[in-house]
């Protein structure tokens, strides 16, 4: 027999016994595997493990700390000794995970085998490896300390992984279940049946592949009742059944953490739920017993003998003792009988027997001391000495056990239960079967009535909802219930017999341990717990958790109630980083031009969101382009905000620190924005296109902070102004083409804008129409510091216009340029970029921008603390330094030192920016320096990352090339445009596929049976609308906020936001939808404005009946029919991407309209493409 | 994860929100002293109980707006829109209503 334990055992099932009623294995077919390199066979339905013991297998792993041999204790997913590595896979709960054909499997932890394990000699000196031997042992001398590591990190308890582990696809998505019920035995399937009966949407979780608990492996009468709960549950479609899952946790509100296992290509899937009542059903655990030998492979609990005979028809053993106090026990005994196992003794407590020590030979057990004195050979022991109450959800709820002595078991505190938590089955209490059902259906049925009355509160709350309050008042559903008493059976206190004996078998925490560790002070279980790392092992304390606190009490002398619980925090599982991280939404963004840029060799680089070209090619042929003829570059991400309303300059006055009051109409502006603190936020040009209707740019970076801060200051300090933002970043395509010849090229291709010097000075604005396309914005601005023209063009046209420059400047030289080379640029230029050469402390004179602050302006943001910097002389400056050795460039963040008193060396300030000009031929850098030291010509020494010191000079200027400005005067002849010579294509290109053209049909009259079609409608045109949410507009539209309205031109009217609407028409009507819309705001007499949003959003359709179950998967709200009806508009988050969310359903088919930022268009499309990949979606672009 | 009552677009994930500050009035920046500015800027009250926040929906309505939280127990509540000041102190939370209770707009 001993023999059989580590040797491999072919083919062999000699312990499988014939069939057994409740079996879950199908004998039809057979499943090769291996295990440590022996062929191995097994039933479909046979977890590794059940496969393993059904072939005499008894030692599956070494332990954590002294190596010893386990076996099987628990036969559950918690089995300490049976983590193994099963392929690529380290830590397999192998009495869990199911044999699949051709996997290999090994015991972890052993080296060179299983069966010789060189590390097992810890046995021998385990009295050294006291409780915290670690801590006192490799403390000194520190220098050591990574060598101990290295040798340390060799016993760790894992498995190995292998980086060419083939990549796995995990998911995610929300659910909003009414009733959440953790754990699939009678009292979940019970609350579960009677929750749904009362109308309440139940998600039922269970651990387990199989539902009915314990009802599983129990009497044959049990077994019955198992299956006709689940012939119930089946035939109900309201509850959502999980197997193989389990509940992480429960975090605020009732927002539960799920991990759902197996699924098909799916390893495991996170589900975020919030649900509106939980019953927690989790019931109990089987407890093991301390004693000497209790953790060698033959001794086990009474439900993992009875799991092995009754669902995988495996003998457990041939010669057994059977501890029992308890009726578990006792069937576990009558279930040896029954299969013919010899059942030499049962040691009955109850009756004042008891065991006292446990022998092995070879590593597994071969006999049983008792306390009358007998020595009984056996190789199966089978303890069944009490339960743990599995109250980890309750606790993560805020509510703390109590210990019920009599019952020697922990039990929730019924008293501080929370209103949207309930609790049923074994966690309450002990009953037949009958009594268990009736105490779950009872709070089942309460659990949907509290649900119904949240919901109901939601829907009243919800602004997509139809239904009026006075109607749900009338739907308050049923009554409260009474529930029945249950409470904990008598069972007598079993934790320790008069040995010692393992109590955490993960961790290898013995009983004298916890004993020395309290002699040691660590007499609370909180301190002893951290000390011996008891319970803190893979199975965090599921099984050892009461048995250690009793043995803490023992050695204090407290009472276990005293001693008291440590407490269970999420996980309540272990999860893989894969569930946790998988399918991540990482929004991107592209411009109208990225095909151009892809098919062009652009390196790309990240900024933010964005995706950008950095460089074509040589960055210093792309500066060199730009200073002597003429380069283009893609600056879409330049943050444009279109400001509309007679307080237009009241608001930028407020904003920037620079004055606002004098711009003319045609002019643009620099301007700083500083935040209250003083510190420079972000700058930009804005300029004035009509009397009240201005373009302000900012940074990329800072086009949302700024939207943001603007809002800020126009809902919550002046309400008063009449101002409407909108966001346009998108809706134009930006180019910035600059140099000698951009006049030139640019007249090119542009008609009613006179380009001369003279008509279109620096620092204006013009619009016109650009190869065609109507409607572009031209600055006349300088970034690079040469004669240039900032392009904006309506998106769709983007591309368009991008490749007719190329195309009409190809004799002028004309290159793309890059976001490197227009670093070096605007270097060379001097011009400061925020966040680069300021951090999160440089206020305005500190950068070089006190030119710009103009104190004797009312009110600005950050005014205070500018006014008193301004009198404080000192602080840090903002200059240009050029290292004396023009070939040096000093790296960025560069310290500059300087010898202080008594010689030591200060840091005086840093390089902030540093390239080599191919312009100037030489390093140049901008400097935040000391202001004592910024006076130009003082000599400063950088030191390098390196270590070495170079001296560098401050300049005079900023500007390293062209300090006056000459370059960006430059007067060049425009030829006269040719009328008409460039023509626009007929349509705008789509912003989810830019070489494709977008549907531009409002209905969709295709809807896919069983699935989702996604379409891409980009096509429509777009309209935004502000006004008062209350006013004569609002009324003339008739659209609330949260609903649709469609008018009979067949436009629809989206109520988008409080005082905000979104006109979605087809292009052929869109002229008319915009004249009626234009006449209707200015009839209205109060402020409102239109802003086409044709080219600035995506929009997509999605049809077909499982849509819900799409957004799911990427959106947490709640998408039932009575939150979110036919007709409702709402704007969330979908895969992290701001979305406004339409539902527009089809003919009665379930339809979405969803629209996003334009640049965000590709990656909304993508993510649900990819969500939906299991729906078998459907895409047309 | 708590969930806000937006008042405009109904209970949502907090996750839709970003915090922008305790509630608390801009001082005159004509009059201010650099001790009110900064405590205005930086010193925040932190409390054990009812404290006033301000809130930005900024994936939902994208709009301002104030609420009463208790720090220890999540609950919320609306201030009273007729009270310029809502009290912050410990007794306010016998007003209390509950989130349930709040209705939209």
């Amino acid at each position: 027999m001993t023999q059989q334990a580590t040797r491999p055992a072919g083919t062999s099932t000699s312990h499988r016994l014939p069939v057994q009623s409740g079996e879950v294995i199908d004998r039809s077919s057979t499943l090769d595997f291996t295990w440590n390199g022996a062929p191995h066979v097994a039933h479909p339905g046979d977890t590794i493990v059940s496969a393993l013991a059904a072939a005499g297998v008894r030692v599956f792993s070494r332990s954590f700390k002294y190596h010893r041999p386990r076996g099987l204790l628990t036969a559950s997913f918690h089995d300490p000794g049976c983590s193994l590595q099963v392929d690529d896979e380290p830590n397999v709960r192998a009495a869990h995970r199911l044999v699949e054909e051709g996997i290999k499997v090994s015991s972890q932890n052993t080296w060179p085998s299983l069966r010789f394990d060189v590390k097992a000699a810890n046995q021998v000196v385990g009295r050294f490896l006291a409780p915290g031997f670690y801590y006192k042992t490799f403390i000194r001398p520190q220098r050591l300390w990574p060598a101990y590591e290295k040798i340390l990190a060799r016993f760790a308890h894992a498995g190995t992984t292998s980086p060419n582990t083939a990549e796995g696809y995990y998911d995610k998505r929300y659910a909003h279940p009414d009733v959440l019920v953790v754990g699939g035995g009678p009292a979940g399937l019970g609350a579960a049946l009677s929750a749904a009966r009362d109308g309440a949407r139940v998600m039922l979780v269970e651990e387990e592949r199989h539902l009915g608990g314990h009802l599983r492996w129990g009497s044959v009468e049990e077994q019955a009742t198992a299956a006709e709960l689940l012939t119930r549950v089946a035939s109900s479609p309201t509850i959502e059944v999980l197997t193989n899952s389990v509940v992480l946790g429960r975090y605020d509100e009732n927002w539960f953490g799920v991990v759902q296992r197996g699924l098909p290509g799916i390893p495991e899937r996170l589900i975020k739920a919030r649900a509106k009542t939980a019953v927690v059903a989790a019931g109990l655990m089987e407890r093991p017993y301390v004693f000497d030998g209790n953790d060698l492979p033959g001794v086990m609990l009474s439900t993992a003998a009875r799991r092995l005979i009754n669902l995988y028809a495996v003998r457990p053993g041939q010669r057994a003792v059977v501890l029992t106090a308890n009726a578990a026990g006792d069937a576990a005994a009558d279930d040896l009988r029954r299969i013919g196992v010899e059942v030499a003794a049962v040691v009955d407590p109850r009756q004042g027997a008891d065991v006292v020590r446990a022998h092995g030979r070879r590593g597994v057990l071969s006999a049983v001391d008792l306390t009358d004195g007998r020595t009984i050979e056996a190789d199966l022991l089978v303890t069944a000495v009490g339960w743990t109450a599995m109250t980890s959800l309750l606790n993560m709820a805020g509510n703390r056990p109590i210990y019920v002595p009599e019952a020697a078991r922990f039990v929730p505190d019924r008293t501080t239960m929370p209103d949207d938590v309930l609790v049923t089955g074994g966690l309450v209490g002990d009953g037949s079967v009958a009594q268990i059902l009736a105490h779950a259906e009872a709070v089942g049925a309460e659990a949907a009535r509290r649900a119904a009355r949240r919901r109901n509160a939601q829907v009243a709350a919800t602004t997509t909802s139809a239904k009026s309050s006075s109607e749900l008042a009338q739907s308050a559903g049923p009554p409260e219930t009474d529930t029945p008493e249950l409470s904990p059976a008598p069972h007598p206190e079993l934790f320790r017999a008069g040995t010692h004996g393992m109590v955490d078998f993960s961790e290898d925490v013995s009983s004298k341990d916890l004993i020395s560790a309290v002699r040691e002070g660590y007499d609370s279980a909180e301190l002893a717990k951290r000390y011996t790392t008891v319970t803190m092992g893979p199975v965090q304390g599921k099984l050892e958790l009461v048995n250690a606190v009793a043995v803490i009490a023992e050695a204090t002398g407290a009472t276990i109630a005293q001693t008291g619980s440590t407490t269970w925090r999420p996980m309540y599982a272990p999860v893989t980083l894969g569930a946790l991280a998988g399918r991540i939404f990482e929004p991107v963004r592209y411009s109208p031009m990225q095909p151009w840029h892809e098919r062009n060799g652009a390196v790309p680089m990240v900024a933010g969101q964005w995706i950008r070209p950095d460089r074509y090619g040589d960055p210093a042929h792309e500066v060199r382009a730009v200073r002597e003829n003429v380069g283009i570059i893609d600056v879409t991400p330049i943050g444009k905000l279109d400001l509309r309303g007679p307080d237009v300059a009241k608001l930028l006055n407020q904003l920037y620190i620079n004055k606002w009051s004098k711009l003319d109409v045609g002019k643009v502006r620099y301007g700083v924005m500083c935040a209250e603190d003083g510190v420079v936020m972000d700058d930009g040009v804005t300029g004035r296109l009509s009397q009240d209707h201005y373009l302000m740019s900012t940074t990329s970076s800072g086009a949302a902070n700024v939207w943001e801060w603007v809002e800020n200051w126009l809902q919550t300090e002046h309400p008063e102004w009449q101002v409407h933002v909108t966001p346009v970043t998108t809706a134009y395509a930006s180019i910035n083409v600059a140099g000698p010849r951009s006049r030139e090229l640019i007249a090119r291709m542009t008609q009613g804008v006179d380009l001369s010097a003279e008509a279109f000075p620096y620092m204006q604005v013009r619009t016109g129409r650009i190869a065609g396309v109507e409607d572009c914005i031209l600055w006349r601005i300088g970034f690079t510091g040469e004669l240039s023209y900032e392009l904006h063009i309506p998106a769709g046209y983007g591309l368009h216009v991008w490749e007719r420059l190329l195309e009409y400047g190809q004799d002028l030289g004309v290159r793309a340029f890059g976001v490197e080379a227009q670093r070096i640029l605007r270097l060379e230029k001097g011009h400061l970029i925020i966040g680069q050469d300021t951090d999160g402390l440089t206020r305005a004179y500190s950068a070089g921008l006190g030119w710009a602050v103009k104190l004797d302006k009312a009110d600005f943001a950050g005014k205070p603390e500018l006014v008193w910097q301004s009198a404080e002389p000192g602080g840090m400056r903002l200059v240009g330094v050029q290292p004396v050795d023009g070939t040096i460039v000093p790296p960025e963040a560069s310290q500059i030192v300087a010898r202080g008193a008594g010689k030591v060396l200060d840091i005086v300030g840093r390089i902030t920016s540093s390239r080599l000009s191919p312009t100037l031929g030489r390093s140049i850098c901008l400097a935040q320096l000391d202001a004592s030291l910024a006076e130009a010509g003082t000599v400063l020494t950088v030191r390098l990352p390196d270590g070495r010191d170079v001296a560098a000079t401050v300049t005079e200027h900023l500007a390293h090339l062209d300090p006056s400005g000459e370059r960006q005067q430059l007067v060049t002849i425009a030829p006269d445009p040719v009328p008409d010579a460039v023509r626009r294509p007929e349509n705008p290109r789509s912003p989810i596929s830019p070489e494709g053209i977008a549907s531009a049909e409002l209905t969709s009259g295709a809807a896919v049976a069983g699935s989702v079609l996604i379409t891409d409608v980009s096509g429509l045109s777009k309209f935004g609308i502000r006004a008062a949410p209350d006013g004569v507009l609002a009324d003339e539209l008739g659209t609330d906020f949260g609903r649709i309205t469609k008018a009979a031109d067949g436009s629809l009217t989206v109520g988008s936001g409080p005082g905000e609407w979104v006109v979605l028409a087809e292009p052929d009507v869109a002229a008319d939808v915009l004249t009626r819309l234009e006449s209707v705001a200015s009839t209205s007499g109060a402020h409102a404005s239109v802003v086409d949003l044709t080219h600035g959003r995506a929009l997509l359709r999605l049809t077909g009946p499982r849509c819900a179950d799409l957004l799911a998967k990427v959106c947490g709200i709640d998408f039932s029919d009575d939150l979110t009806p036919d007709g409702s508009a709402l704007r969330t988050s979908v895969a992290k991407l701001v979305t406004d969310i339409v539902r527009d359903d089809q003919e009665g088919v379930p339809s979405y309209l969803l629209h996003c930022e334009r640049s965000s268009g590709t990656y909304l499309f993508e993510a649900l493409v990819d969500a939906g990949a299991e729906f078998g979606v459907e895409s047309v672009r | 994860m708590i969930q806000l009552p937006c008042p405009w677009c109904g209970p949502r994930n907090v996750s839709e929100f970003r915090y922008t500050g305790e509630g608390g009035s801009r001082p005159d920046p004509e009059t201010t002293t650099p001790h009110e500015w900064r405590r205005y800027l930086y010193m925040h009250r932190n409390p054990l109980g009812w404290t006033k926040e301000n809130w930005y929906h900024g994936s939902g309505c994208r709009r301002f707006f104030s609420l009463e939280r208790h720090t220890d127990t999540h609950e919320i509540r609306m201030p009273d829109p007729h009270v310029e000041e809502a009290s912050t102190s410990e007794n306010a939370g016998e007003s209390s209503m509950s989130q349930e209770a709040v209705e939209p707009r």
